[in-house]
This record gives structure tokens, C-alpha cells and sequence, in this order.
């Protein structure tokens, strides 16, 4: 370093350009990717965080200020929150797992050589094209008794005593975001699966099969280790991911019957977008991201014992 | 033309230090190669060279005049890579022309030029093709149509053979032989083949693990190779390294025979004895020095090689011109010829014999 | 290589019964909207559950694009869609350049951030972003939908384009430069012709996704003119409750454009994620 420090004494403008070919000219390439995000999403986060702890409501503009940790105090004792969480957590499950499930199926599926190969991939990815407000509208009239077949398909079999819209039983109205979101959510296991399937050298495969396993002792000693990484990432991502999904609940069901399909994200959604009150649907996000970042430390920790890759 | 001087060239990528203190100077239309083992730091010298790779420390001057922070397209040089790197969006005539495109040459210079260079490689029916559809000895010649249309002051080339079969890379080389030639341009040629090195350079530089380990002309190194690694790098097949000990009147085998070699290696003591094969020669039981047993017979046509097992010094390869009446298991006698036998110190080093 | 071992009949059968299931559940809803949307009206209920329509008409088409607002909620959604599209697709394909092709002071840094700010809830900032919106006055904007849809979507969009770099060798620019490029040169004229599909596969993902964006378009967007189509399409539910044909025509109006890209993009988007998928 002493070096070039030396010999460059003398040509300045030289040091400049080397300097700036090295180390300043890729942040001109991101320079606009880092302002916008800094500006839209991290200083809105900051402000987001800080409203948690302050009361700002715009129904009463004349209240605000910092209140502490007074919105907490009032969501541990808000029994819609607690409810909304019970329902975050069975949302998120379910939709995980039959999201995981049926997308890996589907992923083996497409693994394999069938006629036809390119056009059904075509078409079993299309749900994922469907922007999202129209799944929810579809499903949502799908399992409308007036135009949709599903109630009484779902009497027919003996499921439902009478064709009646399960949105409108809160027992039974979260299998239906439940159902779209599903529909909506196979796609993304399948592509990402898919890829990391053929990824996996087929040498593996022709080896054990010399060496006599069966397609299971393949599919168990093979094909699941190799995924395995991939798939704690895509689990872990996507159910943060499904956690924070307001939309398609929003549309289908706007949280009801009776708060019994209100997550936490629609639940931060209808206290900002009806009720003006920031600070409050502040406090429920914050209440999320904590328990977000709770479970991404521990599926990171268990990845970390239990995926030797 | 140009005269490129490396003073104190060091290079680290983060804390990693590849390379250190190199100094060499090339002389103005001079064909220099540099050759090593692979990961030793080739590429990465031609690429500072070229101003790919940031310099790290140290002076680089091209003509006297200091270079480090100049970016390649102000160095006057033309590279040749592994690859090719031909555009894969561009026709051959196209590819040729786009440093005087980007010159903003006349159209009709950039024409003459780029037609004169393809006819010199013979690509001239092939100018409007894509790369895609050429095959490799054909984008060979396009990536060196692209150097030599610019008549640039130094041609850098790296590995630009290995991606060729045999024949075509013994083709390709006696076609860069004669482009410095008639050029008469500074070449730096980067090759981890000796072979190459030995028929293509005015000087070799033998590289190993980011340090230079000798300068010289191909039959310097053959010769006068300055330490173990360069003298098993340089010669095909590889020299002989048996294990020796300092003794009266020479050095001393393993098995005890006293070879007459090294009487003036100074204070140094001699640790291995360096011999390359063809300077081995079987001879009759009494004029040998080792005694052994063929293990394996290769016969080449041109040459016969004897993998010979000799009882307490070890395997020796022994190469006897044209074709030598011998087969695996045979009784094998050999000698060694004194005057070209190296000595080397315990440290690699050659002791001057 | 498992194809070898041939399966039992029963196994094929199987596997074209998992898969024409597959291609049933994804299809069917779609299947469904188009079906209601062509049958006349009249029919609706008494075929309710009927799985195809005794007869068709358009006329719901028809009512949707001339008597109602819909023509304008798709051309405020082009709009947002492809101004966000185009604007994130510049600003990523820098940034993901930078990415693969410099080693840079902070490159970890600035690679966390964006991978973070996939990880929290956009929810979380729906609040403030309203608050700075409405103090800028820019509510009921559609400029305002195009710069936050920009930023929540370039990084990823950052990090497609960057694998699509990957793919790129790195010796064709450096070819350039020595061919008397600068680097900027090099980029327009060498690596961005090789990127086109890449581009374009990354143009096609933004618009989808900001074509169907649906809650900050709903915050910071309440008048008529400047709706989006999703917002739209869900006053337009609220208030029209009742006319089912109407509703699943505008629906399918609104399925064409994203479809249409997913089909033109698909291809490249796979090939992406795939290249991302098998390195990371
Ligand atoms: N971008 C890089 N980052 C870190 N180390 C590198 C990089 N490029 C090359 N190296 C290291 O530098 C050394 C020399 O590499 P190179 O010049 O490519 O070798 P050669 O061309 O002689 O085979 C190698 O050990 C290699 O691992
Ligand atoms: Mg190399």
C-alpha cells in the first residue's frame, strides 16, 4: 500500500481515476437501487417503529404524541389481537403445509420424462400469474352457493349437510383463503424444487441404482438430502411470507365472520386503512416482526443442526 | 511497440496475497512466455498487465511512463483470451472491426483492415458468420484476426491454444510464430504447456505459486535451470531427482556408488542429484553406473523410454534415441553423463557445477 | 436415469392421475370465471352448477367496457404497471451488474439490507408511506404508486438481473474494454444485446406484480379517476354485488395482461430462478 501511496504522489488525478474504478464506480451503478429503497422502505420502517410508540391517529389528530409503551399495553390485553394470532399461526400452517406438500409432488412430477411435459408446466404454473385480488375474487366465488359449484359438490359428498358458503361459518371460513392461497402458492415449491431437483447429478441416481436401492431408498437417502437445504431456505422464506399475506383474506373475507379468519396482517391492515389508527396497527406490526425474527432464529439454528450441507 | 517494465508487482485479492514482488522487463518487440502450474498466477499477472486486475503494489511502466491507473483501453494492447470472448451478438467481420468501431476508424479503413486480417487467417469466406456457428479453430483465428487488425504496441495471449486438439494447436502455434515475425510486435504469451513455451519464446518466465523463479532463454532454463522446480518443469519427460549425499570426489548414491560430479560446489552441500533422462544412456554392465531392471518399456518410434527400477537408489527414466532392442523384465546397466548432471541444496536450490 | 427402472401400470396411471389432478385444480377457477362470464345472464342460477352453459354471449364484455369505469381502471393500471416495470428494470439491471460484476467495500452490507427488506412485513411501513404521501400531496397519485412499487420491487428484481449477469462471461466485457471500451461501453454495447431476455423476463415479472398489488393502490389511492384495477374491481364488486356476469368478465379482462406476460416471460423466468437456485 505504502507503495502506491508513494509512487502516486506525484500523479494525483491518476490515484483519483484508480480509486474510482475500484471502489466508488459500483455504487453509481447502485446508487439509485440504495436511494430509493433508504427513502421508501427503510426510513418509512424507522418511522414505523417509532409510531408504535407514540399515538397517532388521524380521526384524532389533536392526541398525538409519545404515549411509551402504551399501544403494547393495550394490545396485551386486546383480545383481537390474541385471536388474530391463534389464527396467523393455523393460516400459516395450513397454507405451509399443503403449499409444501402438494408443490413437491407436483416438483417430483415434472422431475420425470411424460408426454406433453412443456405445455402442463405451462399450465400447472398459471395460478401464479393470477394477480392476486382475482384468486381471492374467484375462490371467494367459487364458494359462493349462488354461482359456484364447490358447496354443492362439497354437500353432495356429504362434507357440508346443505350447500351453504363456508366464508360465512366462522368455523369453517379460514379453509377458504386457506384453499386459494394454496392454489395460488403450489407453483412457487414447484419451480423452486424443480430447480434444485436438476440440480441434482444423475450419476447419484444411476450409482445407487447399481448398487441395488429401491426408488424409496433413492427418493430418502438421494433426493430429500440434496433438497434439503433448499428446501429450510424456501419454508422459512415463505412462511414469513404468508404470515405478512393480508390480501387474499382481506378480499374474500375482510377478517370476518366474527374475527374468526382476522390475522395479524389484515388485523395492522383494518386499523391503518378503516380506522386511521397508526400507532395501534403500528404496535400489532412490530408485535409480528418480533415474532417473525424469533422464528427465523430458530429454524436458522435447527438448519444448522440438522442439514449437514 | 513497447518496452513494459514490473517493478516490486505485488497482488492481493482481499487479505489473500497471490503474488509478490515481481520484477521483470520486457524489451521492445521481445517474445516473452510465461509459464507455471496452473493457479500460480499467470492469468493474473497478464490481467494486471492489461488493466483487468487492479495492481496492488508496485510500479508498472509501459515506454518509461507509469501505467498502473491507466484503464486497458488506453494501454495500446491486445489480448487474446482462453475463450475467446468472441461477441456472441456480432458476425465474424464485425467482431474483428470493433476496436475501430469503437476507435471510430473510417468505414472503409475498418473494412481493409479487418478484409487483409481475415485473409491472413484464411476466414475471408467466413466473415459474415456468427461465432456460434464456427468452430473452435475458426474462433481461435477470429479472436487473433481481433488482435491484429488494431496493430496494437503489445499482444497479450492467454492460454489462447488450450481449447484446441493437437494438431490444430501445432498448427496455431507455428501461425502466432510467424505473426511475431512479421509483426515484430512485444508478445506476452501465457501458457501452462512447456512445449509452447520452449518454441514460442525470445525469454520464458517460469512462474511458481505467485513468485518468479527464473528468467531466461528456452535453452538457458534446459540447461542452467536455477533450482529443482524449474528444472522439472522445463524437459519432457520429466528429470531424474535422485537423493544424494556430499562425499570424496563427488556425491555419493544412495546405494553407496560415488558419482564424480559437483567437485566444486563450494561450502554447499549437495542434497539431490538432478539427471534428465535423455542424459541417461544404457551401456555395458562395466561402464555403469547404476545396475537395475527394466519395469517398463515405451517405445515411441523416435525415442525409447526405460522405466528402470534400480535396488537402493530408486525408479529412473532412461531414454535412448530411435528404437532400443529392450523389454519389460530385462537386466538394465546405466550411465550417467557427469558433465550434464545438476546438483541441488537441500533448500531446491542448483549448486553451480 | 429413474426411467430406466420402468414402473408398473399401475404406477403410470398413477402419476397421469396426479398429474391431470394438478392441471384440473389449477385450472379449474380459471375455467370457472371465463364460464360465468359468457353465460347470459338469465342463466346464471338456473344453471348454476352446470359445468358448461347451454348457450353463450358477450354481452357481459360488452356492458363492462363501454358502461362502466372499467377502461379506466385498466388504463391507470398500465400506467402504474408498466412505469414500474420499466423504472425497476433499469435501476435493478444497474444494480444487479454491480453485483456480479464488482468486489466492492460494503457489497455484503448492501446485499443483507435488500435480502432483509424481503423479510419484513410491507405492511409495517403501509402507515408512515401514507403519512409521507399525504404531506407531499401526492395522494391519489398514480407517480406516488410507481415509486413505492419501484422500491419494494427492486431487489428482488435486483437479484434476477444479477444471476442473469452471472450468465454472462465476464471475459466479453473485459474483451470490450481491451478493444478500447470504457466500461459503460462495454456494458451498452456488449453485455446489454446478450441481456435482452433477461430484461425482458424481469419487465414481465414486475408487471405482474405491480398489476396486482392491491392494499397500498387501495391506502393511497380513493378517487375514481386515478383507481387501479384492483381497487376498482373491488368497488366495483361492492357496488354491483348482485351482477355476477358483469363481475367475472371484468375479472377475465383483467387475467389477459398478466397472463399474457407470464407466458412471454415463463420461459426465461424459470431459467433464472434455476441458474440463481443451483449456485445459491
Ligand atoms: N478473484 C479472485 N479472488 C481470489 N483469488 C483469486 C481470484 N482470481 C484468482 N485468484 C487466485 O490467484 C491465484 C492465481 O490465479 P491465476 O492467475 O488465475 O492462475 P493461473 O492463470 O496461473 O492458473 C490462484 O491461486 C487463484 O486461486
Ligand atoms: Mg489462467
Amino acid at each position: 500500500m505504502t507503495a502506491i501511496a508513494d509512487s502516486a504522489s506525484g500523479e494525483p488525478r491518476a490515484r483519483g481515476s484508480f480509486y474510482f474504478r475500484y471502489m466508488v464506480e459500483p455504487y453509481l451503478y447502485l446508487s439509485p437501487a440504495i436511494i430509493l429503497i433508504a427513502l421508501v422502505m427503510l426510513v418509512p420502517l424507522a418511522i414505523g417503529i417509532s409510531y408504535a410508540f407514540q399515538s397517532v391517529n388521524l380521526l384524532r389528530p389533536f392526541q398525538s404524541g409519545w404515549v411509551g409503551l402504551e399501544n403494547f399495553q393495550t394490545l396485551w390485553n386486546d383480545r383481537k389481537f390474541w385471536l388474530a394470532l391463534t389464527n396467523t399461526f393455523w393460516w400459516t400452517l395450513g397454507s405451509i403445509t399443503f403449499q409444501f406438500f402438494l408443490g413437491l409432488g407436483l416438483a417430483l412430477l415434472l422431475n420425470t420424462q411424460f408426454y406433453g411435459k412443456r405445455l402442463v408446466q405451462a399450465l400447472v404454473f398459471l395460478p401464479w400469474a393470477v394477480p392476486t385480488f382475482l384468486s381471492a375474487l374467484t375462490w371467494a366465488w367459487l364458494f359462493n352457493p349462488t354461482i359456484g359449484p364447490l358447496p354443492h359438490w362439497l354437500a353432495a359428498l356429504g362434507i357440508l349437510s346443505e350447500p351453504f358458503n363456508i366464508l360465512g361459518d366462522p368455523n369453517l371460513a379460514m379453509w377458504g383463503p386457506i384453499t386459494a392461497n394454496v392454489w395460488f402458492g403450489i407453483p412457487f415449491f414447484a419451480i423452486t424444487l424443480l430447480a434444485a431437483l436438476q440440480s441434482i447429478p444423475g450419476e447419484l441416481y444411476e450409482a445407487a441404482e447399481i448398487d441395488g436401492a429401491s426408488s424409496w431408498q433413492m427418493f430418502t437417502k438421494i433426493t430429500l438430502p440434496f433438497l434439503a437445504p433448499m428446501i429450510a431456505i424456501t419454508v422459512m422464506l415463505r412462511t414469513i411470507w404468508i404470515a405478512n399475506f393480508a390480501d387474499l383474506i382481506f378480499v374474500m373475507t375482510g377478517g370476518g365472520p366474527a374475527n374468526s379468519t382476522q390475522i395479524l396482517s389484515t388485523y395492522i391492515f383494518t386499523t391503518a386503512f378503516r380506522k386511521l389508527d397508526f400507532g395501534y396497527a403500528s404496535a400489532i406490526a412490530v408485535a409480528l416482526l418480533g415474532l417473525l425474527l424469533i422464528y427465523a432464529v430458530i429454524l436458522l439454528v435447527l438448519r444448522r443442526k440438522l442439514v449437514k450441507i | 511497440m513497447a518496452r513494459i517494465e514490473l517493478h516490486n508487482i505485488a497482488k492481493a485479492y482481499g487479505s489473500v496475497e497471490v503474488m509478490r514482488d515481481i520484477n521483470l522487463t520486457i524489451e521492445d518487440g521481445e517474445f516473452i512466455v510465461l509459464v507455471g502450474p496452473s493457479g500460480c498466477g499467470k492469468s493474473t499477472l497478464l490481467r494486471m498487465i492489461a488493466g483487468l486486475e487492479p495492481i496492488t503494489d508496485g510500479d508498472f511502466r509501459i515506454d518509461g511512463a507509469r501505467m498502473n491507473e491507466i484503464p486497458p483501453r488506453d494501454r495500446d494492447m491486445a489480448m487474446v483470451f482462453q475463450s475467446y470472448a468472441l461477441y456472441p451478438h456480432m458476425d465474424v467481420s464485425r467482431n474483428m472491426g470493433f476496436s475501430l468501431e469503437i476507435r471510430k476508424a473510417q468505414k472503409e479503413e475498418r473494412g481493409r483492415k479487418v478484409a487483409e486480417a481475415a485473409q491472413t487467417l484464411g476466414l475471408a469466406s467466413l466473415t459474415e458468420r456468427l461465432p456460434r456457428a464456427l468452430s473452435g479453430g475458426q474462433r481461435q483465428r477470429v479472436a487473433m484476426g481481433r488482435a491484429i487488425v488494431r496493430d496494437p504496441s503489445a499482444f497479450l495471449f492467454d492460454e489462447p491454444l488450450s481449447n484446441l486438439d493437437a494438431a490444430l494447436r501445432v498448427e496455431m502455434r507455428l501461425e502466432i510464430a510467424r505473426l511475431h515475425q512479421r509483426l515484430n510486435a512485444t508478445m506476452i504469451y501465457v501458457t501452462h504447456d512447456q512445449v509452447e513455451a520452449l518454441t514460442l519464446a525470445d525469454r520464458i518466465v517460469v512462474l511458481n505459486a505467485g513468485d518468479i523463479q527464473q528468467v531466461g532463454t528456452p535453452l538457458d532454463l534446459y540447461e542452467r535451470p536455477s533450482n529443482k522446480f524449474v528444472a522439472q518443469f522445463i524437459g519432457s519427460p520429466t528429470m531424474n531427482i535422485l537423493g544424494v549425499v556430499q562425499s570424496e570426489g563427488g556425491v555419493k548414491l544412495k546405494d553407496g556408488t560415488v558419482l564424480n560430479v559437483g567437485s566444486e560446489t563450494g561450502q554447499r552441500q549437495a542434497h539431490e542429484l538432478g539427471v534428465r533422462p535423455e542424459h541417461l544412456d544404457v551401456v555395458a554392465e562395466e561402464a555403469a553406473h547404476m545396475r537395475g531392471v527394466a519395469e517398463l518399456v515405451e517405445h515411441l518410434g523416435s525415442d525409447t523410454n526405460i522405466h528402470a527400477k534400480i535396488p537402493g537408489v530408486g525408479p529412473v527414466l532412461v531414454r535412448q534415441h530411435g528404437h532400443f532392442p529392450m523389454k519389460t523384465g530385462d537386466a538394465v546397466n546405466i550411465a550417467v553423463d557427469l558433465e550434464k548432471a545438476h546438483l541441488f541444496g537441500p533448500d531446491g536450490v542448483r549448486l553451480a557445477a | 436415469m429413474r426411467t430406466l427402472r420402468q414402473s408398473s401400470p399401475v404406477a403410470v396411471t398413477g402419476k397421469y392421475l396426479a398429474l391431470g389432478f394438478y392441471v384440473l385444480f389449477a385450472l379449474f377457477p380459471l375455467y370457472w370465471l371465463a364460464k360465468i362470464a359468457i353465460t347470459p345472464d338469465k342463466l346464471i342460477f338456473t344453471e348454476g352448477t352446470a359445468l358448461v352453459p347451454s348457450r353463450f354471449t358477450f354481452e357481459n364484455f360488452r356492458t363492462v367496457l363501454l358502461q362502466t369505469d372499467f377502461l379506466a381502471y385498466f388504463r391507470n393500471s398500465l400506467v402504474v404497471s408498466i412505469g414500474t416495470a420499466a423504472i425497476t428494470t433499469c435501476i435493478a439491471a444497474a444494480a444487479g451488474y454491480a453485483f456480479s460484476r464488482f468486489d466492492f467495500r460494503g457489497k455484503r452490507l448492501v446485499i443483507a439490507v435488500m435480502l432483509i427488506t424481503q423479510m419484513f412485513p410491507l405492511l409495517m411501513i403501509i402507515a408512515p408511506i401514507y403519512k409521507i404521501v399525504a404531506a407531499l400531496g401526492l395522494l391519489n397519485s398514480l407517480t406516488s404508486l410507481i415509486i413505492v412499487y419501484t422500491a419494494f420491487n427492486i431487489p428482488f428484481a435486483t437479484f434476477l438481473m444479477q444471476s442473469f449477469f452471472d450468465g454472462i462471461p465476464k471475459d466479453l466485457e473485459e474483451a470490450g474494454m481491451i478493444d478500447g471500451c470504457t466500461r459503460f461501453e462495454a456494458l451498452r454495447k456488449i453485455i446489454l444485446p446478450l441481456t435482452l431476455p433477461g430484461l425482458g423476463a424481469t419487465l414481465g415479472f414486475i408487471f405482474t406484480a405491480a398489476w396486482s398489488e392491491l392494499l397500498f393502490a387501495l391506502m393511497l389511492i380513493n378517487s375514481n379517476e386515478t383507481m387501479t384495477f384492483p381497487v376498482g374491481l373491488l368497488t366495483f364488486v361492492s357496488k354491483f354485488s348482485v351482477d355476477w356476469g358483469q363481475m367475472m368478465a371484468a375479472g377475465v379482462l383483467a387475467l389477459i395482461p398478466s397472463c399474457l406476460f407470464f407466458i412471454f416471460i415463463q420461459r426465461y423466468l424459470v431459467q433464472g430462478l434455476t441458474s440463481g437456485a443451483v449456485k445459491g
